[in-house]
Parts: C-alpha cells; structure tokens; sequence
C-alpha cells in the first residue's frame, strides 16, 4: 500500500498497463507534451514516446472515430476527453460506432476502448463544463460504464477497463483528483467492473451514492449517527453493468433506501436505482424509497445558485430523516 | 469552372489488360449487377426488410479498386456497400443470408444491408451514419502504422459525406499523421435527393484534398479500367509513402437512393438517369473486350451464365438458412 493522490492513481493504472502490454496507447488533446491538462498523463511522454502517447487536435468526432477504428484492428486504445463535457461531439463514435460495432457485425469485432476523463458538477464551471455526463452513456447496450470515487478505486477500475475487451466510459472528477488514500502498488491489483462496495455499514437506511455525493453522503451519515441513526453507504462504482446484488443485500437489511444523484434527477440515474428496488424488494421496504438529486436546471455559475443546484447535506439528511421516520 | 490544375488520368494501360483480369473485371462487376437486381427482387418480395440501397451503376468503382488490393489490406464503406463487401471478396451467400436476416448471414442476420462485416476478407463494414466511417478508416491507418504494417485502408463514402465534420477531421488527422488511407468518394452527384451544387459551396471534390497537403484525383468512376489505373498509382503510392489521398470517382446511381425512392425521379430527370445509364460501366466494359479480342461472345455469356447461378444459389442459401435463435438477441453485446 502507498498514500497518493487519485490523480497519482490513474497515471500509475496507466503506466503499469502500457507496461503490460504495448497494444495499449493514450490519445486525446494535450495529453503529451502539455502531461495533461488535469495532469492525469503527467510523464507519460517521457516514458513511452510519441509512438503511443498522441496529441491530437481540437477534435472528438474524429479522434474517438480512430480510437474505435484502431481497436477494430486489434489496439487497445485509452482515449482521453479533457472533459467529459467535450464527448457530446463524439457521441455517435461512441454510442453508434463503439458501442455496436461487436453487435452489428455478429461478433466480428470486438472494440477493447477506453474513453476516459473528468465529468460530473465541479467548481463554478458554469453550464457547459460542469455536468453529470454519465447520463448520456448508462442507457446504451454494448458500453460499460464506470464512476470511481477513491484513488483505490480509480487505479483497481482503470486498470480492469483497459483489459476490458468492450468499450468503457470511464468518468472522473476534477473535484477528486487531488484526494489521497491507499492504493495498491501490486501491478495485478484490479477491481472487476460490476462490483459494488458497501463503503459504510449501517442498520437503518442504505444510501445509494458515488463520486462527490458518496463523500457528501458519508459526512451526513457521521452527523445521523449522533442521533442514533445508522446510515449503510453503498457505492455502484460500475454503472453499467450495475451490481444490483449488492445493492439489494443491503436494502433487504435495512429496509430503506435514499438514492443520491448529483445530475438532474429526471429520468437519471436514481429513478433507475428506484426502479430495480422496488421490482426486485418491494416487500422488503418500510418506505417508499427516496430520490434526492440535483435540480432540474444547467447548472448556474453563481456560486450561490450553484449550491442550490446540487444536493447539499440539509436536503440528504432531510430524505434519510424522512425514510426512517416512516 | 476553371480545372487546369486537375489532375488528368493516366490513359488505361491496355498491355496489363490480358484476358484474365478482364474475366475477373467483368465477372465481379456482373455478379454485383446481378445481386443487387436480384436483392431489389426479394425486397419487393418481402424476404428482406429495413432500408436497401442498390449500388447498380457504380460496380466499376468498387471493382476497379478493389482489384489493386492485397488480400490483407482493409476496406470500409457506408450503407450503399454491398458492391464493396462483395468486390473485397466476401462470399455473396453469405451477404444474401445476411440481407434476409438470416443465421447464416455474415453477421448473423444481426447487420442487414446497411452493416455488413466480413473480418475473413478485413472488410471493416458498412456504415449507416453518414461520414462516421471516415473517422474508423483513418483509425485503421493509424493502427498499421502502430503495427509497422505496409497494408493499405480504402474508405468509400458518397458526396454527401462530404459537408459532414468527420470528413475534414479525418483528412486531416490522416495527413497530420501520415496514414495510408486511400479516401475514395464516390460521387454520385445526389445526396439521398440533394443535388451536389445544394449541398457543397465546392462541387469539385478532389479539390478539397489541397487544404490537406495530400494529393487529390477525379477519375471516370464508370471506367473501370481508368479507376484501376488510378487506384494502382493511389494505392502504390500510399504503400510506398504511408500518406493519405483523395480520390474523386465521378459516377452515377441508376437506381433512387433506396428501395423506398424506387424512381429516383423527384430531385432529378428520367431524361438526365437514361442519358447516364448509356454509360452503363458493365455494358462499356463488356464491348471494349469484345472488340478488343480480349473476350470472345462465349466469354461474356458464360460469365453472365455463372454470376446468375451464383446469385440463384445465393438466394437459395438464404432461403435455406434458420432465422437466428432467440438467445442471439443477447449475445455479442458484450464480449465476456
């Protein structure tokens, strides 16, 4: 084990899977000579040459599109958006190219591709910088998607994605880079995508949530517990496929569930999650499950709308109150 | 229009032209014709469904380049490609079982005609969102050159791929990074029912390939002797030099843009589709053997002979073949 940062974590996943194996590459804007804009790929360069780490030009579409393309071929490309917010322009490579590819082609060409990078709410970023992107990617069949909310996680997760031999979406936080925790340095240490974690054991209510919301849901769970409420904390991690197992263990224990969901709550990740639990556990619940999520607005730059944007500790601790009160 | 600094073809060169390769022009040309004729047949027949896009009248395209390949050199192509898979050397039953969504289909019956995939002949597939193969083509490009390969990428697209953003991202990702991707657009002067001079403030498409710092050609795409003669010197030259090129191949659908526009009458005159089909590339073709000696009367009927009793037993395979089982509907979403 060794103390560093998320953002130390992925560049190590990165470094030890091109290590591994030389069909892996990284390629996106200012991955290269510039280390990164987030500094994710800080030293790769040096390490592996312009060979296999590109730089590429201002252009999504078009680099996404020869990612998939050279995974066609056999590569395992990593495929960088600066952030999330700029995969709008590679959608259709993702979502009609990557995603399908497998499925049209009857099993012909499997696409091994990473897309990752920074997404979800982050600093007055304003509407079109700071947003929850999973959205757009969770609902398609033939993608993985992943959310890891510790360094642990993003190293373990990274690594098992690059292996992956499907397309994986892979979305960090700008607001997590620089976070630190305990990460293996075993270069075999992986984390399978589909696998949950109960990241705080409770009694009373399990609390669905990751990224920044697992970290707000957990000082809230600290709070209740002086009040003799005991909050279970599990985080998806992977959200497609969804570990709906775990999740369910758990409700199926306390028998209450608050979901939390930074993006705009319609038709989001926690109506999903809402969904699964009452088809799956209806009988097991002593309350209908709450969904606490992010307003139904773009995100405001004002430093005061944008707290009002996003689900803050009162309201959290106002629907976990609200479930185990019933 | 001033066009002075267009390239000029380079005459055919009669003396590579031996009896063989004329059997072979003509045979694949022929079984396209006739495979697409006959597709057009079971779609008003109710055997195959969804969008078909005929490819009649542009088979010297497909044929006279893919005729300059190495068999372990790629192709990719749009919807309209059933004459490429073919012309790439796929086994045309196969892609009739595939029209009829059926088992035995080159892609299970899962692709249909606008997504067929041939991995055996690295036929990279059909496309259905216009321009978005561009970008996997230059993909491709770039992973031969990852791989220290010297294979070669041919990416066919219509003209109305060309206002789309991925055309100019991947010509000049191609060019940036020096990949052999030979960018053949197929000009067939409509997208779906635009007319070219709708659609392009630059009808003259081989002219784009400047902006890009790579070589830019026209060639008679209803010559499938001048498209030979061209894709050799393309395809030699982006062997030899691992770079990119534009190829314009100014051609013509005799048929609308699918089987649902049948007359392909609206967006443009009967007079305009009966003057273009005296230009038929396989009746051209066929006369210039004959009256050059390369083929005799005989040649020629057997040829028409054998492409029809291909393309029955093709259609006989398809009939023949099961409809996928139901548990295929969940596999090869995911690759365990």
């Amino acid at each position: 084990m060794a103390i560093m940062t998320y953002r130390e974590a992925l560049n190590l996943a990165l470094r030890e899977e091109m290590r591994r194996d030389p069909r892996v590459f990284v390629m996106g804007e200012e991955v290269g000579l510039y280390d990164g804009a987030y500094k994710v790929t800080q030293g790769l360069l040096k390490e592996f040459g312009e060979s296999r780490i590109i730089d590429t030009p201002i252009c999504e579409s078009g680099f996404t599109g020869v990612g998939v393309g050279a995974a066609m071929l056999g590569l395992r490309p990593v495929i960088e958006m600066m952030t999330f917010n700029f995969s709008l322009l590679a959608i259709d490579q993702i979502v009609n190219s990557a995603a399908k590819m497998l499925y049209m082609s009857g099993g012909q060409y499997p696409i091994p591709l990473v897309v990752r990078g920074p997404g979800g709410p982050a600093a007055q970023l304003a509407a079109q910088h700071s947003q929850s992107m999973e959205t757009y990617f969770y609902h398609v069949p033939g993608l993985k998607v992943v959310r890891p909310s510790t360094p642990a996680d993003a190293k373990g997760l990274l690594k098992s994605a690059i292996r992956d031999d499907n397309p994986v979406i892979f979305i960090e936080a700008e607001t997590l880079y620089a976070i630190k925790g305990e990460v293996p340095e075993d270069p075999e240490f992986l984390i399978p995508l589909g696998q949950a974690i109960v990241r705080r054991e409770g009694t009373d209510v399990t609390v669905i949530a990751y990224m920044g919301m697992m970290y707000r849901a957990l000082e809230v769970a600290e709070e209740l517990a002086k009040d003799n409420i005991s909050v279970e904390i599990v985080d998806p991690r992977t959200l497609r496929p969804m570990d709906t197992e775990t999740i369910l263990t758990s409700v199926r224990k306390t028998h209450r569930a608050v979901v939390l969901e930074a993006g705009a709550g319609f038709a989001g990740m926690g109506s999903e999650i809402a969904a699964e639990i009452q088809e799956a556990a209806f009988d097991d619940l002593d309350a209908p499950v709450e969904r606490v999520t992010g307003e139904n607005a773009p995100m405001p730059y004002a430093r005061n709308l944008e707290l009002l944007k996003t689900p803050s500790k009162v309201k959290i601790a106002a629907a976990i109150r609200k479930v185990c009160a019933a | 229009m001033p066009r002075a600094k267009q390239p000029t073809p380079t005459p055919p060169d009669e003396a590579a032209l031996d009896a063989d390769l004329a059997k072979h022009l003509l045979t694949q040309m022929a079984l396209i014709r006739r495979f697409e004729e006959k597709a057009a047949e079971m779609y008003a027949a109710g055997k195959i469904g969804g969008f078909l896009h005929l490819y009649i009248g542009q088979e010297a395209v497909a044929v006279g380049a893919m005729s300059t390949l190495r068999p372990d050199d790629y192709a990719v192509s749009s919807y309209r490609e059933h004459g490429h898979c073919l012309a790439k050397g796929s086994d045309p039953r196969r892609a009739m079982a595939e029209l009829f969504g059926r088992a035995d289909g080159l892609c299970k019956g899962k692709g249909g005609s606008m997504h067929l995939f041939d991995k055996s002949v690295n036929f990279l597939g059909g496309h259905g969102i216009v321009g978005s193969h561009l970008p996997l083509a230059t993909g491709a490009g770039f992973a031969i050159k990852y791989q220290g390969g010297d294979q070669v990428v041919l990416c066919f697209f219509g003209d109305g791929a060309v206002p789309e953003g991925e055309f100019h991202e991947s010509l000049n990702l191609a060019a940036l990074w020096k990949l052999p991707v030979i960018f053949v657009c197929e000009n067939n002067r409509y997208a779906m029912g635009t007319a070219i001079h709708r659609a392009l403030a630059q009808t003259d498409i081989w002219k784009f390939a400047a902006n890009y710092n790579m070589p830019g050609e026209v060639v008679d795409g209803m010559d499938v002797l001048a498209m030979r003669q061209t894709m050799l010197r393309a395809v030699a030259r982006a062997r030899a030099e691992k770079a990119p090129c534009l190829i314009e191949v100014q051609t013509y659908r005799f048929r609308g843009h699918s089987m649902r526009d049948p007359a392909g009458a609206v967006y443009r005159t009967r007079e305009e589709v009966e003057k273009e089909k005296q230009r038929d590339p396989i009746v051209t073709f066929a006369e210039h053997c004959l009256t050059s000696g390369l083929l005799g009367d005989a040649d020629v009927k057997l040829i028409e002979k054998q492409v029809s009793d291909l393309v029955d037993e093709s259609v006989a395979f398809a009939e023949a073949s099961p409809e996928p089982p139901a548990e295929w509907l969940f596999t090869d979403v995911y690759k365990d």
